[in-house]
């Protein structure tokens, strides 16, 4: 029997090495079959399936002490999973961490997808919830399994269209459906929709991690991810009326924020690091404060 | 005793930080096929393995995937070597390798002969590691596809005349095929199933 | 290096903190020592290992303290434990017919060779609130008998000797059981995989399915043939010595439910087994466990699948209460970004539909549904 006194130390970024080559594997694979569902035996991390571990295992398995880690939750690094998690990486493996979108060579997110655009050599990986595309249409694995063999994706389109036939447009918000490759349809993790076309040709090479359903995909550089829809519905991203009350951003994603009961609201950037950016090169909002001023 | 000094040296010297980084050039090689990515490693198996491909070897087989070598590689030195750094069964069967490692100037076996995956489990195939005489020189190819901005130029040296033809056979089959990886010496470049390849016209 | 961050950081050290303070509750009172827990709360630090699939007491209880008596959280920090641990080699399959029985009861047989053994248990106490238990009473020691050296004979073997229970061989070809901790899971499985993961399975969640089987939804004629508890050695095949060698004893429940089976164009009438193991003194788990175990050989028996717990995808990717309260817990993060893609969508359906209702539809809807 262990006792209690003699805990073993954990190894650099907490994998043994064995399942990070297992994990190195299916990220070849992943990357070999772009948008198809490696399946891998991930492990339990100390963070409840559910919290990223998917992510967590994909990013200690690529990590390098010459990496500069990025750690985002709805956009945000403040965030206090995105917090915990980049605690963790700290602590597991001493990485140089990073706010700053294009500074970071590794950046593990949650349901979103940074502003800036991600440049070549950089490395996005996102938390996955629920891999598989079709699994609200067919609960079983064994199902969703031969319709991806057979390229089987008329259940997906059959489902949208029957949005359009009930509510005049497709009421898919997030986790929108993609076809990378023409060949996968691919669950994005859920990302607003607004941040598909993101996705599509990007420089940077996408990892997902989905942990508790053991699959890991890949989307390549420069790889063709369509968004799907109809000719009559052409797909069609959020638009929002105002721009960010803090830096005054248009064409990004906002957040809405409750100021008071009387249905005040304001809406600012999603993504934190671009705002702030914004905000120190001067741009202000109708809410916002000059920086120079703020400094004073 | 000589033979069991072979087999103990050549390892990684710091496994962790060196099969991280053997890994991530692959992983930059993969997701960029076509392009040369340098591994830098120590690691060199003794025989006929290259630098780069006992690099690949250390990196990513393990007592959980199977190691086939081609008959210029099958040697005892190499065979402790692999069994001691890092404890993979070698098989004599190419259909159930997960791994398969060419030696320099082999002819290069029909890839149907290697694990292809099945159209549920398309990853279930054999990774082919081929050491050739060099990663430029060769027939001008274009490739095209997922991690290729438009097109990308490539002309590694050594493969059959017919290359082209039996790579576009493989690529007919995705999302089920083999994946290569080329080498030299420490340099590797990827070939994954997604890759569509021609001549260049003249 | 140094990153500043909002309040994040120092929202969660103090809300640790907080729970380091509540952990350790009134200073006044003596810290409860991981030994009393092992001694003294022994059925949940059971319950920890096998569900965790680990078998250490200490370090079971210590994430029971650690977990503040949250039976899942502590299996969750074993778990997390578990998996860093490198593997030294595989142990041969234990013998249960070797067993150093403390309790063995079978409901089919009045006697049998061996006896019935009640060893430790709560059946036929009067579950009556005992105030002695509030003061620290002096505790009469156990009567205890001298063990015989001839191994207790597996009920199941009765049956066995006159055919009338379904053979249980391992197959030909496959002999090397599969690791569900190493591979991922490909459906169908195997029987050997379905067990490891009822094994470590949610001991609530197979309770209510062994339940429902009971009462209807998969009625399978279940008998307890032979519940049994006791020590087993762990014996480890040493190459070097050319022989196995036992490398500790592991406590263990297993329960071996006996089904009545009307045969089949393969099969003649016959008994058929539910098989459940658990690491510990588990019996509720174990007796849960054959039954569902039993409910999930259907299609092998050529039974109609009709009820949940026949269902092998169903019960097999919803039995593991790590992965389970993970996934329910993590509704707690932050979706803002999604809910606002949602909120967006209702208030744009929602204006579309007052238009509707004012007569000033637009004539997108009735297009959209022709």
């Amino acid at each position: 029997m262990t006792s209690a006194g003699n805990l073993a130390t954990y190894n650099f970024a907490y994998l043994d090495e064995q399942t990070k080559r297992m994990i190195r594997r299916a990220i070849l694979k992943a990357i070999a079959i772009p948008g198809y569902q490696v399946p891998f035996a991930s492990r339990e991390m100390p963070m409840p399936y559910g919290w990223g571990t998917g992510g967590v295992q994909v990013t200690a398995s690529i990590l390098g002490p010459d990496d500069t880690l990025k750690v985002i939750d709805q956009g945000a690094d403040d965030t206090t999973n995105a917090v915990s998690i980049r605690a963790f990486f700290q602590k597991v493996a001493n990485v140089k961490v990073t706010t700053k979108t294009g500074e970071a060579t590794v950046i593990q997110t949650r349901h979103r997808i940074p502003e800036e655009p991600l440049t070549e050599g950089q490395v996005l990986v996102y938390q996955v919830p629920i891999p598989e595309p079709l699994r609200f249409l067919e609960p079983r694995e064994t199902e969703t399994r031969k319709m991806h063999a057979l390229e089987e994706y008329g259940l997906m389109h059959v489902k949208l269209y029957e949005d359009i036939a009930r509510n005049g447009h497709i009421a898919t918000t997030y986790a929108y459906p993609v076809k990378v490759g023409e060949r996968y349809v691919m669950d994005p993790s859920p990302i607003p929709k607004f941040d598909n076309p993101k996705m599509h040709r990007s420089q940077a090479l996408q990892l997902f991690g989905a942990g508790r359903e053991k699959r890991i995909y890949a989307i390549p550089p420069h790889t063709e991810v369509v968004s799907l829809d109809f000719e009559d519905y052409p797909f069609e991203i959020q638009k929002f009326e105002k721009p960010c009350a803090l830096c005054g951003a248009e064409n990004v994603y906002l957040d809405e924020v409750v100021l008071d009961d009387k249905g005040g609201r304001m809406f600012v950037c999603s993504d934190t690091d671009h705002c702030e950016d914004r905000r120190n090169a001067g741009h202000v909002g109708e809410l916002g404060v000059a920086q120079t001023e703020a400094a004073e | 005793m000589a033979l069991a000094n072979a087999s103990l040296d050549g390892g990684f010297q710091d496994a962790v930080f060196e099969s991280q980084a053997v890994f991530r050039g692959l992983m930059d090689a993969m997701s960029r096929p076509g392009t040369i990515q340098t591994l830098e490693t120590p690691a060199k198996a003794p025989g006929a393995l290259s630098a780069a491909q006992s690099a690949i070897l250390l990196c990513l087989a393990d007592p959980d995937t199977s190691v086939w070598l081609s008959p210029s590689l099958y040697a005892q030195d190499a065979l402790g070597w692999i069994s001691f750094h890092s404890g993979a069964p070698v098989t004599h069967s190419m259909s159930n390798a997960n791994f398969a490692f060419l030696g320099l100037g082999e002819a290069l076996p029909d890839f149907l002969g290697f694990a292809n995956g099945t159209q549920e489990y398309p990853d279930r195939s054999t990774t082919i590691i081929i050491e050739l005489p060099a990663l430029t020189g060769g027939q001008a190819l274009v490739a095209a596809g997922p991690g290729i901005e438009n097109e990308i130029d490539m002309s590694p040296s050594g493969l059959p005349d017919n290359f082209v033809r039996r790579w576009s056979a493989n690529h007919g089959l995705f999302p089920r095929g083999v994946d290569l990886i080329f080498t030299c010496g420490s340099t590797v470049m990827c070939l994954p199933r997604s890759t569509q390849l021609k001549q260049r016209e003249v | 290096m140094y990153v500043a961050v909002k309040g994040g950081e120092a929202a969660i050290s103090n809300a640790h903190r907080l729970l380091a303070d509540r952990r350790r509750g009134d200073r006044n009172l003596p810290a409860i020592s991981v030994e009393q827990i092992v001694a003294q709360l022994a059925l949940s630090v059971d319950r920890i290992m096998a569900e965790a699939s680990l078998y250490d007491k200490t370090l079971a209880a210590l994430a029971m303290r650690q977990a503040r008596g949250d039976m899942i959280e502590a299996i969750f920090i074993l778990r997390a434990y578990r998996t860093t641990l490198p593997r030294f080699g595989y142990s041969n399959p234990i013998n249960t017919g070797e067993m150093l029985v403390e309790r063995r009861i079978s409901a089919t047989y009045k006697d049998l060779p061996g006896g019935q053994l009640l060893g430790p248990t709560f059946d036929y106490t009067h579950r009556l609130l005992d105030p002695d238990l509030l003061n620290d009473s002096p505790v009469e020691e156990p009567i205890t008998a001298e063990t015989g050296h001839e191994p207790i004979m597996r009920v199941a073997d009765i049956l066995a000797g006159e055919s009338l229970i379904e053979m249980e061989e391992p197959g030909e070809e496959e002999t090397t059981p599969g690791d569900i901790t190493r591979e991922p899971l490909e459906f169908p499985l195997g029987r050997d995989e379905r067990l490891q993961a009822l094994a470590r399975g949610d001991e609530g969640f197979l309770l209510a399915l062994g339940y429902s089987t009971q009462r209807g939804y998969a009625r399978s004629h279940p008998f307890a043939g032979e519940i049994r508890i006791g020590l087993v050695d762990v014996e480890v095949d040493i190459p070097e010595l050319g022989f196995a060698v036992s490398i500790g004893k592991v406590q263990i429940t297993e329960c071996q439910m006996v089904n009545q089976f009307k045969g089949s164009a393969k099969q003649p009438p016959q008994f058929t087994r539910g098989y459940g193991l658990v690491f510990g003194q588990s019996e509720r788990k174990a007796m849960a466990m054959s039954l569902v175990d039993r409910a999930l050989r259907a299609s092998e028996f050529g039974e109609d699948i009709t009820a949940p717990a026949q269902d092998e995808e169903f019960v097999i990717s919803h039995s593991d209460n790590v992965q389970a309260t993970g996934f329910v817990e993590h509704l707690k993060l932050p979706h803002y970004v999604d809910f606002q893609a949602e909120l967006d969508l209702v208030r744009r359906m929602r204006a579309e539909y007052e238009a509707t209702q004012t007569g000033t539809a637009t004539t997108e809807h009735k297009e959209a549904a022709e």
